[in-house]
């Protein structure tokens, strides 16, 4: 129903205007009548006993407003979690209460003690300074295996063996077991993937008022999800109701995931709100973000691929041990099992997989999902294997792949194909992806190079060949898995009287550009210039509903929940054309923004059928007037993009320095609204991997220090770290929803991280170094060990 | 003690009392309500507090209000001449150097700088010069696409 051309075109942004020129508006940039300021005193230690906790002297420095404790909030329940993950005995997942403030104990650096209230941000922090505390500091546990053997320090008295849940997926243990058995060669790695401090450039910010006339609180929020944060805040935290509570997640500095999660200062924040009858606002530092954002990755896996004589895979077995953090964060249960463990059987044909994690609690910041979220840790987990499998069977890793892959499939006249863990893909071509990199890196070329090798340097290529499930998801299958929620989404189209259209959204856009896609979307399929759209997201109050954005489902979800209206609009828009045209509604065709009665050159454009709904005096009876849909979309499935990334880089012999030379992406994301945005999100998605693979890393010490927490100790990829990133695509429509799309979000980070970490190897090993494995990021310092 | 500084922002002259701690990025957001300028960190790493201060980048994290005294200081607010975009700001849209916006304003006075000093830069120069300005968006692939375009923009202008 294409009707003007907009989708597919790389139409630049209309929400830059207001970037380019200082004038976006973000969270902190609000201040309010009768604003105050809070400031939070945080925990030094990682495990401590709360002894005593002075506040009087705080409570009479300048500009004081009020101060709690955990004390002030004893009968406040803590945030929750949003997925239900059970033991693979069939008991519940363990979930101790995540309090607003630290009560009697503290459990990780960072966690918040004490509040301050204050004329100004000053004068919060200064206060904050002086209150007082009496700790009797504790032995402590970060890493996941050691947080898991008998007697390390426990987190929660009531979580024995600091294990929140295991759980088991896949073919029977036994079955795989015995293919690994019978298989002709089995790889083994045993790996860390390190955790990651997400670091959106924009710092948590919130500001919370509560309006004592009306009983009515506003909240102000850094978030991804503004309806999922009123739900979890006034029906589980604060027992406030929802109708009187509008959350508003204006422009936001990039979220990444780190910005889904209900946090205990959103909170706290409204609950102080309304004891001091002022407005409160909070911004993290910096050095606060990095304690307190829920971190992601930090899985330590061992994982077995096997093969037979012909290098096809037999079997994969999988044991990972994830670290939570001291606390469930929102998602923190599903990532490393539904989000990971469904990933496992990758774009390969492995005919038995089986996958067994052990979740546990430890005395660090909570850990959640990071973009890509469980997906990465997979792609990771398999893309170093079938490498490492290449290695040591000598055959090329490309040919390899070619070997295992799923032959291609459209899902239309080919069924989707059914994995050994849960999931069945929506349509993919596996080998057409990997062929279009080889062609583009020049492989073969590459490869006759390296032979030669004539200035003595050592260059590698690495290939990564991914595949995640996005578009989360549809309800009945998530709820069946655990999820607390719902994960349709809401799009409402007002069309107004003079026919320009308000498009509400849940999605929210935090530097996707969903102003620009969903606005092409709009104005395509009902034939109207982009500039008579205007898309709305980010606010409770204007929009119905939502479940925001996360897991690269704002189009594939929230997109189609759109079209989904705009076929309701079109399809009241022809009855009331065929009552003023005297034709039958059957008769009437829509194109290009005119209605036109089939075969006669009799029509109404766009703009008069708006004016007719809203000023229906020549109207059908049985019709209502208006024309304004809203709809829910259930998606039937996730959505399967899919690609091949291959990086190619040089490692100085001296000094084990890396340099990244050339990375060439190659993404099948479905249709493609905006290229140009799409390929962003690549650019951007690409570099975090490489940040991953190359760079970052939070380093805690055995005291539970996080000792890199700032931009001058976490190194983040900067612009002379890289190359240009060379990107390339193919269109493998999603079979299940209206505009045949999958979802472009993630894709970088996922792929990306496999394949810088297998050209690093391939050049060492290329160049006589037999080295198996180099824990990331792979710093000059550890791949100058690994080569001694 | 507080004490009174006169500064010309974006060519107004103010003149304010300020606390002697005040840092100069927290007088432009808290005082001036010049929002543009962002804070994205505490260690002056992050670039996204750049201004220029008579006429060079500067983080204005760096330093204090006071020390801006008898200054003038240009923001990302005050870079269009008479509605007419800066070059830069119009090649940030035109690449898609931009996804969240947060780093923006920053990114856009640090290469407006570069530009002053180099007319001409290479990708190398370009990346060197954006190196204290952290972007967690865009991978960098279109901001440096966008100083190229702005550079080969402002050429053409003053060819014309
Ligand atoms: S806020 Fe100034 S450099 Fe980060
Ligand atoms: S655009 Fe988001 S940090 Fe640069």
């Amino acid at each position: 129903m294409s009707t003007n051309g907009l989708i597919g075109k790389s139409v630049k942004r209309v929400e830059d205007k207001r970037f380019i020129t200082g004038r976006g508006k973000y969270t902190d940039d609000i201040i309010l009548p009768g604003q105050t300021y809070a400031a939070f005193l945080r925990s030094p230690f990682a495990h401590a006993k709360i002894l005593e906790i002075t506040t009087e002297a705080a409570k009479a420095m300048p500009g004081v407003i009020a101060i709690y404790t955990g004390e002030d909030l004893r009968e406040v329940n803590g945030v929750p979690c949003g997925w239900q993950v059970n033991f693979k005995d069939g008991t519940t997942m363990k979930e101790p209460k995540h309090p607003l403030l630290a009560v009697d104990k503290v459990r990780h650096v960072g966690e918040a003690v004490a509040i301050v209230i204050a004329d100004t941000r000053e004068h919060a922090v200064d206060a904050a300074e002086a209150i007082m505390v009496d700790y009797e500091d504790l032995s402590c546990v970060i890493d996941p295996l050691k947080a898991a053997q008998p007697g390390a320090p426990l987190v929660h008295d009531d979580v024995p063996g600091n294990v929140c849940f295991d759980w088991n997926l896949g073919n029977p243990p036994g079955e795989v077991d015995e293919a690994l058995k019978n298989s002709a060669h089995v790889t083994t790695l045993e790996f860390v993937n390190q955790r990651l401090v997400p670091n959106a450039i924009e710092p948590r910010s919130y500001n919370s008022s509560y309006d004592e006339a009306n009983d009515r609180y506003t909240l102000y929020t850094s978030t991804q999800n503004p309806h999922l944060i009123r739900l979890l805040m006034c029906a589980f935290v604060l027992g406030i109701p929802e109708h009187k509570v509008r959350v508003v997640g204006p422009d936001v500095g990039g979220g990444f995931g780190s910005k889904i999660f209900h946090y205990t200062e959103e909170a706290l924040l409204t609950w102080c709100s309304r004891k001091t009858r002022r407005p409160v606002k909070w911004t993290a530092t910096r050095s606060e973000s990095f304690v307190t954002d829920a971190h992601g990755r930090d899985h330590v896996t061992k994982a077995e691929m096997g093969f037979d004589n012909e290098g096809r895979i037999t079997a994969l077995r999988v044991k990972t041990y994830a670290n939570l953090g001291a606390y469930l964060s929102t998602f923190g249960s599903c990532v490393p099992t539904y989000l990971h463990g469904t990933l496992m059987q990758g774009l390969y044909t492995t005919p038995k997989i089986n996958i067994d994690v052990t979740a546990v609690f430890s005395h660090s910041t909570p850990v959640d999902a990071y973009r890509g979220a469980g997906r990465p840790e997979a792609t990771y987990l398999l893309e170093r294997l079938i490498d490492l499998g290449a290695q040591e069977l000598n055959i090329d890793p490309a040919e390899l792949r070619f070997k295992n892959f799923i032959p291609p499939f459209d899902g239309v006249n080919q069924p989707g194909y059914q994995t050994q863990v849960a999931l069945q893909y929506d349509s993919g071509n596996y080998e057409g992806v990997l062929k279009k990199g080889l062609e583009m890196a020049g492989y073969e070329n590459f490869r006759n190079e390296q032979k030669a090798n004539s200035n003595g340097k050592l260059i590698g290529i690495g290939i990564s060949t991914y595949i995640e499930a996005c578009g989360i998801a549809p309800s009945a299958v998530v709820g069946s898995l655990g999820a607390r929620a719902g994960l349709y989404e809401v799009g409402q189209v007002r069309v107004q009287p003079t026919g320009k259209v308000s498009v509400y959204t849940g999605a929210h856009s935090h530097g996707q550009g969903h102003e620009t896609t969903f606005a092409q979307v709009v104005a395509d399929k009902l034939g109207i210039p982009m500039d008579d759209v205007e898309i709305i997201h980010g606010d409770s109050e204007a929009v119905a509903f939502g479940m925001g954005t996360y897991g690269s489902r704002s189009l594939a979800v929230g997109g189609s929940a759109i079209v989904k209206s705009i076929e309701k609009i079109i399809e009241k828009g022809k009855k009331i054309v065929a009552h003023k045209l005297e034709a039958s509604a059957d008769d009437i065709e829509f194109a290009n923004g005119k209605f036109t009665v089939k075969g006669t050159d009799k029509s109404m454009g766009f703009g008069d059928v708006a004016l007719t709904a809203y000023v229906p005096h020549v109207y059908p009876k049985d019709l209502e007037p208006g024309l304004d849909f809203s709809s829910f979309y259930d998606p039937a499935n996730f959505t399967y993009p899919f690609g091949c990334h291959i990086a190619i880089v040089e490692v100085e012999k001296a000094t084990g320095k890396v340099q990244l030379k050339r990375f060439i992406a190659v993404d099948d994301v479905g249709n493609v609204i905006n290229p140009m945005i799409v390929e962003g999100q690549i650019h951007g998605g690409v570099v975090q991997g490489v940040g991953q693979a190359l760079f970052e890393g939070a380093d805690y010490d055995e005291n539970g220090q996080l000792t890199n927490a700032s931009y001058m100790d976490y190194c983040m990829p900067r612009a002379d770290d890289l190359p240009m990133i060379e990107t390339g695509s193919q269109v493998t429509p999603c079979p299940h929803n209206p505009l045949g799309v999958k979802g472009a979000g993630e894709a970088g980070c996922i792929g990306s991280t496999p394949a810088v970490v297998n050209a690093v190897l391939d050049a060492l090993w290329k160049g006589g170094y037999t080295v198996k494995d180099i824990p990331m990021p792979l710093t000059s310092e550890r791949v100058w060990k690994a080569m001694q | 003690m507080n004490i009174t500084i006169n500064v010309k922002v974006n060519g107004v002259k103010y003149s304010n009392t300020v606390e002697p701690r005040l840092l100069l990025v927290h007088y432009l957001r808290d005082v001036l309500r010049l929002t543009g300028t962002h804070i994205g960190c505490d260690t002056s790493n992050c670039g996204a507090c750049t201004i220029h201060l008579n006429g060079m980048a500067t983080k204005s994290c760096t330093l204090l209000a006071v020390q801006a005294d008898g200054m003038e200081i240009t923001t990302i607010e005050g870079l269009a001449k008479d509605d007419q975009l800066h070059p830069l700001q119009e090649a940030f849209r035109e690449c898609h150097g931009l996804q969240c916006g947060f780093c923006t304003p920053g990114m856009i006075m640090t290469a407006a700088d570069l530009l002053q000093h180099n007319p001409n830069p290479n990708e190398e120069e370009i990346r060197t010069a954006l190196e204290g300005n952290l972007c967690r968006c865009t991978g960098y692939h279109n901001i440096v696409k966008a100083v190229e375009f702005a550079a080969t923009k402002m050429k053409k202008e003053v060819a014309v």
